[in-house]
């Protein structure tokens, strides 16, 4: 897959000018907590999923954020957040200036239609009773938007922008196949013209072949039509090919954000380096000598992450510091304005492989062992 | 590559126009090679329960009771006999002197088709052809405000979750566990003496409502449940998300969104819950509680039957039979419906 990406034309270079005033999308101290209920038969206790812990984030106009990380790690919940499917439970989203954190849906009404968003599952994102015009359609006809030459002609366009054919209006969906109905997922997601789209892994329900396809139609119409992203995925290499910043989440965090290229080229948080040693080499020649580096375990639970550094239980620097303070997201004197991380060792790649092989047996032994349990309160 | 829709083989333009397979001669909207038509899962299902012999069989009967039922009148007029004349004590020779139809068979003869009740001398066709009436009526009515209340309490309660959800779940288990036909017969007759007082005799309309309002209290847990279970299901499904994004109200949503993914599951309770309701409404005739003298009814008859059974058969047979067959018919019915709206549902 990297493979059939990397052929298709290196995308312009950068579209957005950096503006210098406010972001389109400014996310601060974002939270959200699922309570749970927790163990004990006569007194349960009430805990929290700590899915989103103080997370913040800006995207300018026309820009695409990459968010990456592994499953469960909150970069979902993230997305809705942003685009207010989900109530957080702490922190302000500021879109265009406006706050709508806590906006109900009237009052988010007007800028409703500027955030909109593409999904996962492109089987269960489209509904099986409606045909694709209403499918398309529906979202103008909830905001009563009357496209000039009627509704009808504008979803025909749309399909026939998304690769679609416009003849197809009045078919359902269980007629077409999984990159099809992508498609038609992205043409609803553009019938209301938006500014920023979350698009919530988009590509990684879709067969490899396909995955290509569809991140190309949506780089074409991220450049084209100006439309800011917050891409979402667990795949690197799409990442990489789509957006301009990526934001590395771990647990409920970012450890790690940066231009594109400084954070493939110098990555600094061992966490970044373990997912970016996770990519698969195409070419078995290179593959042998490669750096390479592990994340011990599995990811602790996110009800009760480790103190100070989440990442430590699992991290080959890990030190008593770790355990105690918390590292603040911050920019690095070597590294280009702009790439902040989030440890109190941080380092280039040679640096953890390097920490790896000289970690005592049993702390490995301890960490695999510990599972997704977590420290004692 | 993407950009050919997969065809579905019956479906418009076909690679070569020239040869028409089968199944595009049978739909007759083919005709335009142009459009290109897409099929709903309403229509495939129509397909489908097309081709299913026992489905169409069965449906066939269902009609037929229900057209029987709608004529009514007219089969009176035609056959000049109606249900409440007492046909054996007005002409002679009908009824022997202990009641007993004269003519073999219960009395059947060119005059009375399927024979004449024995000791008051109605006549049978007449009867269970009312008979349907009655029965179909009261299930009906009562499954149209069974699934009416279950719908709406069921999407509630799914929908909205938390403590809405709690409450008329706990209502729902309350109302399963109790032995409901114990209730209807305990309860028809308190809720009759709510309207009148003991010593009068109750209007037929009367009976027919609290037979009603008891069947209806009880029978709307069993769809309410089982759309509850399906919305939690689609409640999460993204495409209500999209709808959400959009800036749909839950409104919009139940109703555009929710609903056309329910019809299936309401269809097919419903077609299954009518047979019991016509069952039940006869065994609680039978039993005494439903309707009542004179009112034509398939449980009264049954039950009358049941008393002269050893001297003369027939009497019981015809409401006896008529009930298996309709019963039966409309079970393979509602399997049938089931078969084809959710060709995926193992039984």
């Amino acid at each position: 897959m990297t493979e059939t990406i990397s052929e298709t034309p290196a995308p312009a270079p950068d579209p957005a000018p950096k503006s210098p005033g406010e972001p389109l999308l400014d996310v601060r101290g974002l939270v959200k907590y699922f309570p749970v209920k927790g163990g004990g038969l006569v007194r349960r206790k009430m805990l929290n999923v700590r899915a989103v812990d103080g997370i913040d984030l800006s995207v300018a106009a026309g820009e695409s954020v990459g968010l990456v990380g592994e499953s469960g790690c909150g970069k979902s919940t993230t997305g809705r957040l942003i685009s207010r499917l989900l109530e957080p439970t702490g922190g302000t989203i500021h879109y265009d200036g406006n706050d709508i954190t806590h906006a109900t849906r009237k009052q988010i009404a007007p800028i409703r239609s500027q955030i909109q968003m593409i999904f996962q599952d492109p089987y269960s994102s489209l509904n099986p009773r409606q045909t694709v015009g209403t499918i398309v359609s529906s979202p103008m006809e909830v905001n009563g938007i009357d496209p000039e030459g009627g509704r009808k002609k504008r979803v025909q366009e749309l399909l026939e922008r998304v690769g679609l054919n416009p003849e197809h209006y009045n078919r359902f969906p269980h007629e077409f196949s999984g990159g099809q109905r992508q498609r038609i997922g992205i043409a609803r997601a553009l019938a209301l013209q938006p500014r920023l789209i979350v698009a919530d892994e988009p590509v990684s329900a879709l067969d490899v072949s396909i995955q290509a396809q569809v991140v190309n139609l949506l780089q074409g119409l991220q450049r084209d039509m100006g439309i800011a992203f917050v891409f979402i995925a667990h795949d690197l290499a799409v990442v990489r090919h789509f957006s301009q910043r990526v934001a590395v989440m771990y647990l409920g965090k970012i450890v790690e954000i940066a231009d594109r290229t400084s954070l493939y080229a110098n990555p600094h948080h061992p966490y970044t380096h373990t997912l970016l040693a996770a990519v698969p080499e195409t070419d078995p020649d290179k593959s042998g000598n490669r750096t390479r580096v592990h994340a011990f375990g599995d990811m602790p639970s996110p009800i009760n992450p480790p103190s100070g550094c989440r990442f430590r239980t699992r991290c080959p620097k890990a030190q008593d510091v770790c355990a105690n303070e918390e590292p603040p997201l911050i920019g690095i004197d070597t590294l280009l304005a702009g790439h902040r991380v989030a440890c109190h060792f941080p380092g280039p790649l040679e640096a953890t492989a390097k920490a790896e092989e000289s970690m005592p047996e049993e702390r490995i032994e301890a960490a695999l062992e510990a599972g997704i349990t977590t420290d004692p309160e | 590559m993407t950009m050919q829709p997969q065809l579905v083989p019956e479906a418009g333009g076909s690679p070569n126009p020239g040869t028409p397979d089968s199944p595009l001669s049978e739909a007759g909207v083919a005709a335009a090679p142009q459009e290109v038509v897409g099929r709903s899962p309403g229509q495939l299902a129509w397909r489908r329960f097309r081709k299913d012999r026992s489905g169409v069989i069965s449906a066939s009967i269902v009609i037929f009771f229900f057209l029987i039922a709608f004529a009514a009148p007219l089969i009176e007029k035609l056959y000049g006999k109606d249900p409440y004349t007492r046909y054996g004590q007005i002409h002679p020779g009908l009824l022997n002197e202990v009641g007993a139809p004269i003519a073999p068979n219960g009395g059947i003869s060119g005059e009375h088709w399927f024979g004449i009740e024995p000791a008051v001398g109605r006549d049978v066709l007449m009867q269970l052809v009312y008979g349907i009436r009655t029965s179909l009526l009261l299930a009906v009515v009562v499954v149209i405000i069974v699934t009416v209340v279950g719908t709406i309490l069921g999407i509630t309660a799914g929908y909205l979750g938390g403590k809405v959800d709690y409450v008329i779940s706990r209502v729902i288990d309350t109302l399963l566990a109790m032995p409901s036909q114990l209730f209807f017969i305990a309860f028809t007759p308190i809720v009759l003496a709510l309207f009148v007082s003991e010593r009068e005799t109750t209007p037929t309309m009367l009976r027919a409502t609290a037979l009603i309002i008891v069947l209806s209290l009880f029978g709307w847990t069993r769809i309410a449940r089982i759309l509850r279970g399906q919305v939690l299901s689609m409640r999460e499904r993204e495409y209500i998300e999209a709808a959400k994004v959009s800036g749909a109200g839950s409104g919009r949503i139940i109703f555009k969104e929710l609903l056309p993914n329910l019809w299936t599951p309401i269809l097919i309770v419903a077609t299954l819950d009518l047979p019991t309701y016509v069952t039940t409404e006869a065994a609680l005739s039978f039993l005494g509680v439903g309707m009542t003298e004179p009112t034509p009814d398939w449980g009264r008859m049954i039950n009358k039957g049941f008393e002269g059974m050893q001297s003369d058969v027939t009497y019981l047979a015809f409401p006896a039979i008529a009930m298996v067959i309709f019963v039966l018919a409309f079970n393979l019915l509602g399997d049938s419906v089931r078969d084809a709206l959710d060709p995926k549902s193992n039984r």
